[in-house]
């Protein structure tokens, strides 16, 4: 231990906090200043905390569970109700969907359609809330020889989650479509209109920017659109919901709040990426 | 040398003494880094981590100011902030502020009884939430939504009475063992 005179330790300690409020500022201006040392740190400290999260995640899981299980024990026959209704719903969808099928693969005989080739995926386990007060986003575990990589798209099970922001070696950050700082370029079904999804850090988007006279309606089934090359179309998003409020909001088919496991699609598009990244030849063996 | 209490002897400076001693004065930041890092597990309750970082910092600053010394707070604003999107600096600044608001009125406050003590941490993470919205506002330049702050706010005030009280039995243990 360093042996220092009494006045001057206490000098020291005066002084600390004065010096540490501006070291404060200066950590803000850094921060302003170099957004990429930002992002690096970041993705360090993620995988450091990687394989702690990755332990506690297993019991808080199994809670999590039980939970559910629970709260479906407890519902179960309203639960059941519901899908024997909805059941019967699907079927007659399922005769349709077999017609269609059918007839689409007929139609692309007679006019020699090239199909899309079938998009990579790997899943990725969610382990931390990497967000905050004013952000949503959550942070991956990703093995060291899978190809995270930046603007890889994230889906659930049932829709759009959101988009690979910041990748580590052990973990990558996905900011979720609800993050205010989320704009997905959208279609809405019914109308092929275009529009742009923003998010306002609750449950449902928002739609904005809409062709005039083209409004979208409650109930339109919204997908990704492949306007400026940051997704495919025809991703699964939501559904329109017109708010109390009289906004337009997107309910996502995604369960935001109860993200376990997401897929990551590589689609090869790298639309809309900050330009370092895109300026930045990639390390090798990622990709 | 001060005499002995109860008769005890004091034991000689050894190396495990001294490891003790700095394991104790290093047992409250650990434990809130440690906190932090659990508080980051998804539950479904988003900004968590700063919800559990202020009460931590207000208490120890208040009961045990010497195991929270402004550098500890800068290191857990630093990684609060780089374990959240927030803007880099803006947590740090908050608790910096709020450890050196509550080192002037420690002295005041130490001996008030706990609901006095919940109280005054109420306003002070009003204060902070206010702070921490505007630095975001400002180091975003976009106006932040004002609900997800007091959503966090809810939750940090009442977070605060169970985590004082498994801090306030720490720090009961600790003066034990010193005594």
């Amino acid at each position: 231990m360093l042996r220092l005179s009494i006045p001057l330790r206490q000098a020291l300690a005066r002084l600390s906090l004065p010096m540490l409020i501006a070291a404060a500022f200066g950590v803000m201006l850094l921060g302003k200043a170099d957004t990429l040392l930002v992002e690096r740190a970041r993705m360090v400290l993620a995988d450091a905390l990687m394989p702690v999260w990755s332990v506690v995640q297993e019991p808080v899981g199994a809670v999590n569970n039980a939970v559910r299980e629970a709260e479906a024990l407890w519902n179960i026959r309203a639960e059941n109700a519901r899908l024997r209704e909805e059941n019967d719903r699907l079927h007659r969808w399922q005769a349709t969907a077999l017609a269609l099928e059918s007839e689409n693969a007929l139609l692309r005989r007679q006019l020699a359609w090239v199909p899309d080739p079938a998009p990579n995926f790997f899943t990725a386990r969610v382990v931390a809330d990497g967000g905050g007060t004013y952000a949503r986003a959550v942070l991956l575990a990703t093995a060291v020889q899978l190809p995270a990589r930046k603007g890889q798209v994230a889906l659930d099970e049932r829709g759009f989650v959101g988009r690979v922001t910041e990748v580590g070696s052990r973990s990558a950050r996905v900011l979720l479509a609800t993050d205010i700082n989320s704009r997905i370029p959208i279609t809405l079904e019914n109308s092929r209109a275009r529009a742009i999804m923003v998010g306002n850090n609750a449950a449902r988007p928002r739609l904005q920017h809409w062709p005039e006279g083209q409004a979208p309606r409650e109930g339109d089934r919204v997908v990704t659109s492949a306007e400026a090359g940051a997704f495919p179309s025809g991703l699964p998003v939501g559904v329109v919901r017109w708010s109390d409020s009289g906004a337009p909001e997107v309910e996502l088919f995604a369960r935001l709040d109860r993200l376990d496991v997401v897929r990551l699609f590589d689609f090869g598009l790298t639309g809309i990426l900050p330009p370092e990244s895109v300026a930045r030849p990639e390390p090798r063996g990622r990709r | 040398m001060k005499p002995p209490i109860r008769g005890r002897t004091e034991p000689p400076a050894g190396l495990l003494r001294r490891i003790d001693a700095i394991l104790r004065g290093a047992f409250p930041s650990l434990v809130t880094l440690g906190l932090i890092v659990l508080a980051a597990v998804p539950v479904g309750a988003p900004g968590l981590v700063m919800a559990v970082c202020l009460p931590s910092v207000f208490f120890w600053t208040i009961f045990r100011p010497s195991a929270m010394p402004p550098p500890a707070v800068f290191i857990i604003g630093l990684a609060q902030d780089l374990l959240t999107l927030a803007p880099l600096g803006s947590g740090v600044l908050v608790l910096l502020l709020v450890h050196g608001v509550m080192m002037r009125f420690r002295s005041l406050l130490v001996r008030q009884s706990f609901w006095l003590v919940w109280l005054v941490y109420a306003a002070v993470a009003v204060a902070g939430a206010a702070l921490a919205w505007a630095l975001t506002g400002l180091l975003n330049w976009q106006l932040p939504p004002s609900t997800p702050a007091i959503h966090q706010l809810g939750i940090s005030m009442g977070l605060y009475p169970m985590l004082a009280w498994v801090l306030s039995r720490a720090h009961r243990a600790m003066q034990n063992a010193e005594a």
